[in-house]
This record gives structure tokens, C-alpha cells and sequence, in this order.
């Protein structure tokens, strides 16, 4: 028979909702299936997906509230008369948060209403490459056939099984975001990328990193005057730029995020009191060492949210150890007729405007008379620590790994934020950087820049280094003055020279 | 600084006229002691004052209303602005060019006398000269503007709160300083002979002034003062504005304590002795017109920054411009100053950051038809919690159909319009085009993924 909908979205998140109201604009059937399994701890939310719920928005409210404790600090050197220390409330905060949150589940769901997209809560998986059965919290079932069907699941935070306690007593940052009380006194254990079998660190070599959102959760956690703590067995940041890592992590120790290096957790109880008593192992020092908290999160890595999907049925590949699906540069998986977006596919960035742009570019494709792929070439990202962290393009070190540290220029400098000034505050760890090909054009392969507003910062830039920005360009580029931003158009000591990259003066 | 890294010897006269009202300052120029800096730093005051407000929305408490201390703020200020002279003058003598603190003015050919504070001369000759003597506020001509009202140049080292104020003029210089004045809780009022912002575009100008209003400022338009009585002394007086209307005979009066002039700059130019040297300049605006490597109709006599005619008045371009002036002379080098697309901010409560053609423009030079104009509000994520604005932010730009629809005019208002700005000046410069920019992925939550 004929299939009910053109098109069928499994998962309602930043991908699969671009895609879906993308190909109802041509008028096609469209449908969404959105369903929140709720974690182990019983936290679920409604339509959006991660970076709504329990990722992107609510990390940088937070991370906002943070700022603004930042900013009460400076305003006594500013004039503003008040008495400090201040007091934050975690339930306010958490409260308005969790409000404007859901104000954007109801404008997502008015949304697909608005352009006809019928949208299912429901959690699907497949009986044949066209039909999918969604299940509903009560059990009860539907089926929906669809021409073509997009995967666009995503990720969860993964669990350290092999520490006892650690699923019963610990929390994940799809937790954190929903806690009506402060977490206070919080101990963030941070693995990038391991498997939870064996105890091997995956290295992943991307040229395009995705955010770690435990040290900004341990940032603003810190931010707002709870005693936070981060235990990571090796580097932060892996597969960024470790110069701008450590500038990053160098920051937050001086901002009061106490570091446990080279230590791993072996197992986690539960103390009279209610507090939860963890004990890990110092690797450095041999020793074993314990101390009690109130929360613990782990940060140990996603995974693919494909478990009950069915994907074998219909012979849809993934990747053996990743678990993620395999598509090429159409975002058509092995089955035709299926594809994948967002944070479910192997080998792309998770981050939330790739997959919308990608999940639109599909739409397009499939619907519309568009040929054009995803560029999935220097993408910009921000880390939203306490001093953020931007970036487009390559790390010093995949630069070197790809041209040779012969080739390379890397131009840098040291700043000054003007606002610190009058503030008082220190700038250390404020500094740009841009790595460009050494031959005559100079074009620019990789910025990073730490300091206020990074994001904004580095948005244009990245649009520059997409139209192929060379250095001299951007030494023509007149800066805007008093910004930070203009410390970009300034840079002029290279790294080779061995020259004082402090900026001073106007 | 840049001509004694070539070895040659440099001397440096800078003299500060003071004030009508007696003020003065340090090594450095407008922006580090009367512009762009003390600005911006006043603006920051201005926005914390907003960030108190936003914080108790995300979970900080203090109960009491919190009230502003001009005076803790101008020292931090005047502080800063200390050491930023100090720097200049360790900085040239590090660099081995002579610093004279003397009034110049040309005599003769190759050479200029240099007055200090105490009246001592003394004759110098050189063998190329660079006039960079920028601009002070302009005065309306009426009664009492000299004797009761300040400028910019006064405002930021006033050693007293100026109270309700009057803010003259709809430049970018009033807008800001009447937009700090307000965000630290002061009465201000702007009075607008015409239209605000003249030269830029006017769509967000409007917007901008709507924003202000909208926030307290009010807004008296198409009015002139002709006169200002004082009616007490004081630190600050009171004083009294008559006004005439710009269309018509009405007259109003106001009562305020500070009555700030922003309604231009005049360069400073006609007592230098130019005349000695056969120095041409615009007799109407005393601008100097240069050649594009920005030599004056004086073979050895050159000039940059603010007194330049027909070139934008902005710190960056005039160190650039200075910059590549002495690697021309004496490097070698061939590059000239690129005035085209170069990105601007206004400090506004709300900031405007552009790049390259207004709506306006656009529409005079390549025809309505010609160009495409794609726009958006936005509402910054930060603004959700506190509930502020949610459609007064605004992103637009102007597209070339007939150049691959390249993109020639970017504006953005909203929070750190200056660091959104920048980096899509320099994609500019590189010839982006709306595909391009569409082609670009945005790094989310930010305001410039826009």
C-alpha cells in the first residue's frame, strides 16, 4: 500500500525538528516522533531534544547566571554601591531556567502544529524499512509508514558501570539542568571518550571537536559559590587544541574549580548523612584517597541513542565501536530511503547548528530541486567556561600533524580585556591565536581566541576563513576599537620569533 | 613609534589646550583620555548597573535598591587613564623619539616652534612632518555655552555627579554619553536639532533612539538652544536652557545641573601655522585635504587621523593609516590605508555595529532594484530569564544582486555589537557573499549566530 507520510522523524530534537519543518514548507506529509526516556535518576522533558532541554540553552543560562556573579564583583570598582559577598539561590535560577525551557517545548510543539507537521510522543523503532512502531508511555501502540524516514535520536550521557554505585548514587548533565535544589558541594568526574569495558582512553583524532559540557557545568557551578571539584584521569579538551585546553583549565583553577589530576574513581556509597562518599584511586601518587559530597556527575562521554531502534532489523549500519550510524556525505545510511542527522551520525561534530543545517540541507534535497550538501569544514564552536573559549578551523597541533610545523605561521598574543581594568581583574589567560599556511597568501587554517564573549567573537571570523581569509586580509581589516575582537586584526608576533606576545598599549 | 623602529629621529609635540572650563590631560590623544576609552569603561559602569538588575532573575540576592557613586567610578576611570599616559611616554622614550609637551605651530619652511605650559620657545627643523592634532568639541555660539556648559571633554574626569542633565546634539558622542548617563541612574534628556545619527543608517538609527526613549531618556526634537542663565553655583549648579523650535517661534525653557554640548568637532588646524608653510586646508570645516598616501599639497608635510577631510574619524584607522604611512617612507613598503569597509560601533544602551553601506546608501549607489536587504530581530538568550526586550534586536544586511549577491552592508544591534562586528568586517574584506554566509554554521546560543 502506499506509505502515509513522505517523510518520518524519529527523534525531536535540533536535527530532526529542522528537518521535519523544512520539508513541510514544500508541502509534503511530514511526521515527528519525539519520546524522553527518562534517565536513571527519573529526569525527562519534552519536545526539542538535548540542546533545549538539557544541553546548549540551559548550560548557558547557567553559565549566564555565573557571568552576572562575575559582573556584581566588578560593579563596585564601576561605582555601583553594593555590599558583597552576594548570595545566589540555586532554586531561582533553576526555576526560571526550567520555566523559559519549557516555554520552548510548547513553542516547538505550536510550532509543527503551525505548519501541519503531526507530531507523536511516542518511542519508535523499526519492523521494515518503511515502517516504524511508536510506542507510547502506556504501552499503547501505533503504526507509521513513511517514502522516506530520518534518524535523528541522538545521544545520552553514558554511565561508568564498572564503578559500583555509580548508577544508583550519581547524576549526568541530563540531571543537573532539572534539580529543584542546589546540587552543593559537587564532584564532576570527567573521562572524554572511554569505553566503558576497558579502561583504554579512545583517542579521537577530529579536526572538529564537540564542547564538553562537564567543565562548563563545573564553570558555573564554581560561578555561583558551590564548593566544585573535577576529577579527570588525563587531559581536558581531547581533540582541541591543548594550548588553548590548558589556557581554559589554567583559567578555572584561578577562578576556584578545584582539579583532581590523574585520578579515577573506583567506587561510590552513600554516607548516613545522605552525602555520597567517593574513592579513587591518585595515580600520580599511588595512593587511594576519599572525601564526601553532595552531588556527583558524571561527564564520561554520549552515547548513540540507537539501542532500541531496531537498526538490525532493517540493516542499518553503525559503527562497531562508536555505536554511531554510518552515513555518507547525503546523510543516506546504508538502507536507501533512510538517513541520519545530528548527534546519531558517526563521525560529524555534536553540535546543534550542523545538525539543523544538515537536517535542513536533507530536506531540501529530498523535497526540494537542491543539490547541495553539508560543509561539515571549519565549523565554529564556543566552550562556555568561565573564560570562554572560541574557535573555527584547525588545532596548532593537527595543523602541524597535517602541513609540517615548517609550513605553518602561528601568529599569537596576550591581551587585556579593557574591562578588566577598572575591575581589577586578572587577565592572564586572555589570548588569541591564528595558525595560517606559511607560504605567500598565508591563508588562515585555524583561530582560537579565550576571553568575554568568544562565541561572538569568533562568528564572523569563521565566516571570513570560509571565504578562504588569508593573514594579509585580515591585517587589512580595520579593527573596532575599544573591542577585544580587534586584538584579531592586530596580531603581528609569531610564534617562531620567540617575541613577548604581550599587547601593550593602545 | 613606528618611524624610530626604522632608526630615524623622531620627535613627538603634543599639547593639550584646556577647557573652557580649565580641564586637561595627558599623553595619548582623544580616545585615550576623552574618547573611546574613558567611553567605554563609562558604558561597562552603565551595563553592570543593567547586569544587577538581570542577576536577581538568575538566582542572585540583594535586597536593597542599589544606587551609583560617580565619583568611586571617575577615579577608577582617571586611574586607568593615568597609566595608559605613563605608558606612551615610557613607550617613546623606549623607543628613543624625543617627547616635548609644547604647543607647535609652523614658522617657515622645515620648522616649527614649540611653546610649553610656561611659555618657553624653542625652534626645531625637520626634514618630514606629520600633522596629527585631531579635533576638539565644537561650542554653539550662544550665551553661556562656555561659561556653564561642558563637553566631552570635560564629562569624563567632572569631579562631581552631574545630576539631571542635557545632553545637546544626536551624534554618536551624545547618544553615548546620554545612554551611560542614564544606565548609572541619572535624569537625562537629549535635545535634536533634526535627525539622529546623520550618516548612518537611519532605520537603526530610529531603532536606536526608540530603544533609548523607551528605557527613560526623553527626547526633546527639533529644537535649538539659544541661551543658558545659571541660576546657583554649585558641584552641580542649576542652570537654565531656553530653546527655540527648529520649525516654528515656540520657545521652551528646562532647568537641569549639567548641560553637555556633542554636537561636533572642529579640527585643530587653523592655529598652527599652516598659512606659513602654504598648507592648504577646507577654509569651511578645516579639514586637510591629503592624496591617498596622505601627503598634504606640501611635499613633506603629511597627516592623518581626525583632521583628515573626507575620511572617517576612528582611532583604528588613524593608527593604521600612520602605520603605513612610515613603512612607505621609510621601509620600502607600498601599501596604502584601506578606508573601505571599515567597521564601526556605537556604545549605545543598545550597540550598533556596522560594516560597509547603510540602507540608504546602498539604494543611492546600485538602485533599489539592484539590492537585497535580509533582516531579522532576535532575542539574546541572555534576555529570556530577566524578561527583557524581546524584538528590539536586530541584525541586517545589504546584498549586491548584481555582484553574486556580495555582501556590502552588515549592521547588527544588540549586546557586543563590536565583537560581532568585527569578524564579519574582516569576511567582508575577504568578498562574502550571501551564499557563503548561508553556508556558515552559527555556534550556538550566541547573538551573532543571527
Amino acid at each position: 500500500g502506499k506509505n502515509e507520510y513522505d517523510l518520518l522523524v524519529i527523534g525531536g530534537g535540533s536535527g530532526g525538528l529542522a528537518c521535519a519543518k523544512e520539508a513541510a514548507q514544500f508541502g509534503r506529509q511530514v511526521a515527528v516522533l519525539d519520546y524522553v526516556e527518562p534517565s536513571p535518576q527519573g529526569t525527562k522533558w519534552g519536545l526539542g531534544g538535548t540542546c533545549v532541554n538539557v544541553g546548549c540553552i540551559p548550560k548557558k543560562l547557567m553559565h549566564q547566571a555565573a557571568l552576572l556573579g562575575s559582573a556584581l564583583k566588578d560593579a563596585q570598582h564601576y561605582g555601583w554601591n553594593i555590599a558583597q559577598p552576594v548570595h545566589h539561590t540555586w532554586s531561582v535560577m533553576a526555576q526560571a531556567v526550567q520555566n523559559y525551557v519549557k516555554s520552548l517545548n510548547w513553542g516547538h510543539r505550536v510550532q509543527l502544529q503551525d505548519k501541519k507537521v503531526k507530531y507523536f510522543n511516542m518511542k519508535g523503532s523499526f519492523s521494515d524499512p518503511h515502517t516504524v512502531r511508536g510506542l507510547t508511555k502506556g504501552g499503547k501502540e501505533t503504526i507509521v509508514t513513511a517514502e522516506n524516514i530520518v534518524i535523528a535520536t541522538g545521544g545520552r550521557p553514558k554511565y561508568p558501570m564498572h564503578i559500583a554505585g555509580a548508577l544508583e548514587y550519581g547524576i549526568t548533565s541530563d540531571d543537573l539542568f532539572w534539580l529543584k535544589e542546589s546540587p552543593g558541594k559537587t564532584l564532576l568526574v570527567y573521562y572524554p571518550f572511554i569505553l566503558h569495558l576497558y579502561e583504554i582512553i579512545v583517542y579521537i583524532s577530529l579536526t572538529d571537536a564537540s564542547p564538553d559540557v562537564s567543565l562548563e557545568c563545573a564553570g558555573f557551578l564554581t560561578g555561583i559559590g558551590l564548593d566544585t571539584t573535577v576529577m579527570m584521569r588525563s587531559i581536558p579538551l581531547r581533540g582541541f587544541d591543548q594550548q588553548m585546553a590548558s589556557l581554559v583549565t589554567e583559567h578555572m583553577e584561578s577562578y576556584g574549580t578545584k582539579f583532581l589530576k590523574r585520578c579515577f574513581p573506583t567506587k561510590v556509597e552513600k554516607l548516613e548523612s545522605n552525602r555520597l562518599q567517593v574513592t579513587w584511586k591518585n595515580t600520580d601518587l599511588g595512593t587511594e584517597e576519599t572525601d564526601s559530597f553532595d552531588t556527583v556527575m558524571w561527564a564520561v562521554g554520549r552515547a548513540p541513542d540507537t539501542e532500541t531502534l531496531n537498526l538490525e532489523t532493517v540493516g542499518v549500519k553503525t559503527n562497531s565501536e562508536t555505536g554511531k550510524i554510518i552515513v555518507d556525505a547525503s546523510e543516506a545510511t546504508s538502507v536507501p530511503h533512510i538517513y541520519a542527522v545530528g548527534d546519531i551520525t558517526e563521525g560529524r561534530p555534536e553540535l546543534t547548528p550542523t545538525a539543523i543545517a544538515a537536517g535542513k540541507l536533507l530536506a531540501q534535497r529530498l523535497f526540494g530541486q537542491s543539490s547541495e550538501l553539508m560543509d561539515y569544514d571549519n565549523v565554529p564552536t564556543t566552550v562556555f567556561t568561565p573564560l570562554e573559549y572560541g574557535c573555527v578551523g584547525l588545532s596548532e597541533e593537527a595543523a602541524v600533524q597535517c602541513y609540517g610545523s615548517d609550513n605553518i605561521e602561528v601568529y599569537h598574543a596576550y591581551y587585556k580585556p579593557l574591562e578588566f581594568t577598572v575591575a581589577e581583574r586578572d587577565a592572564t589567560q586572555c589570548y588569541v591565536k591564528m595558525v595560517c599556511l606559511r607560504e605567500r597568501a598565508q591563508r588562515i587554517l585555524g583561530l582560537h581566541f579565550i576571553g568575554p564573549n568568544a562565541g561572538e567573537v569568533i562568528q564572523g571570523f569563521a565566516l571570513g576563513i570560509k571565504c578562504g581569509a588569508t593573514y594579509p586580509q585580515l591585517m587589512k581589516t580595520v579593527g573596532i576599537h575599544p573591542t577585544c575582537a580587534e586584538e584579531i586584526t592586530k596580531l603581528h608576533i609569531t610564534k617562531r620569533s620567540g617575541l613577548d606576545a604581550t599587547v601593550t598599549g593602545c | 613609534q613606528e618611524a624610530a623602529k626604522y632608526e630615524k629621529k623622531v620627535m613627538v609635540l603634543d599639547f593639550v589646550t584646556p577647557t573652557p572650563l580649565g580641564n586637561s590631560w595627558g599623553l595619548g590623544g582623544t580616545c585615550v583620555n576623552v574618547g573611546c576609552i574613558p567611553k567605554k569603561l563609562m558604558h561597562q559602569a552603565a551595563l553592570l548597573g543593567q547586569a544587577l538588575q538581570d542577576s536577581r532573575k538568575f538566582g542572585w540576592q540583594f535586597t536593597e535598591e542599589v544606587e551609583h557613586n560617580w565619583m568611586t567610578m571617575t577615579e577608577s576611570v582617571q586611574n586607568y587613564i593615568g597609566s595608559l599616559n605613563w605608558g606612551y611616554r615610557v613607550a617613546l622614550r623606549e623607543k628613543k623619539v624625543t617627547y616635548e609637551n609644547a604647543y607647535g605651530e609652523f614658522v617657515g619652511p622645515h620648522t616649527v616652534k614649540a611653546t610649553n605650559k610656561r611659555g618657553v620657545e624653542k625652534l626645531y627643523t625637520a626634514e618630514r612632518f606629520l600633522i596629527a592634532t585631531g579635533e576638539r568639541p565644537r561650542y554653539l555660539g550662544i550665551p553661556g555655552d562656555k561659561e556653564y556648559c561642558i563637553s566631552s571633554d570635560d564629562l569624563f574626569s567632572l569631579p562631581y555627579c552631574p545630576g539631571k542633565t542635557l545632553v545637546v546634539g544626536a551624534s554618536y558622542v551624545a547618544l553615548e554619553c546620554a545612554g551611560f548617563l542614564a544606565g548609572l541612574g541619572l535624569d537625562v534628556t537629549i535635545m535634536v536639532r533634526s535627525i539622529l545619527l546623520r550618516g548612518f543608517d537611519q532605520d537603526i538609527a530610529n531603532k536606536i533612539g526608540e530603544y533609548m526613549e523607551e528605557h527613560g531618556i526623553n527626547f526633546i526634537r527639533e529644537f535649538v538652544p539659544i541661551k543658558v542663565e545659571q541660576i546657583e553655583e554649585g558641584t552641580p549648579g542649576r542652570l537654565k536652557v531656553i530653546a527655540k523650535s527648529t520649525k516654528g517661534n515656540q520657545i521652551i525653557e528646562g532647568e537641569y545641573n549639567t548641560v553637555l554640548l556633542a554636537i561636533g568637532r572642529d579640527a585643530c588646524t587653523r592655529k598652527i601655522g599652516l598659512d606659513k608653510v602654504g598648507v592648504k586646508i577646507n577654509e569651511k570645516t578645516g579639514k586637510i585635504p591629503v592624496n591617498d598616501e596622505e601627503q598634504t599639497n606640501v611635499p613633506y608635510i603629511y597627516a592623518v587621523g581626525d583632521i583628515l577631510q573626507d575620511k572617517l574619524e576612528l582611532t583604528p584607522v588613524a593608527i593604521q593609516a600612520g602605520r603605513l604611512l612610515v613603512q612607505r617612507l621609510y621601509a620600502g613598503a607600498t601599501s596604502k590605508c584601506d578606508y573601505v569597509n571599515v567597521p564601526t560601533t556605537v556604545f549605545t544602551p543598545l550597540e550598533y555595529g556596522a560594516c560597509g553601506y547603510s540602507e540608504e546608501a546602498a539604494v543611492e549607489k546600485f538602485g533599489e532594484e539592484n539590492i537585497e536587504v535580509y533582516h531579522s530581530n532576535f532575542w539574546p538568550l541572555e534576555w529570556t530569564v530577566p524578561s527583557r526586550d524581546n524584538n528590539k534586536c536586530y541584525a541586517k544586511i545589504i546584498c549586491n544582486i548584481q555582484d553574486n549577491e556580495r555582501v556590502i552592508g552588515f549592521h547588527v544591534l544588540g549586546p557586543n555589537a563590536g565583537e560581532v562586528t568585527q569578524g564579519f568586517a574582516a569576511a567582508i574584506k575577504c568578498g562574502m557573499t550571501k551564499e557563503q554566509l548561508d553556508s556558515t554554521i552559527g555556534i550556538h546560543p550566541v547573538c551573532a549566530e543571527v
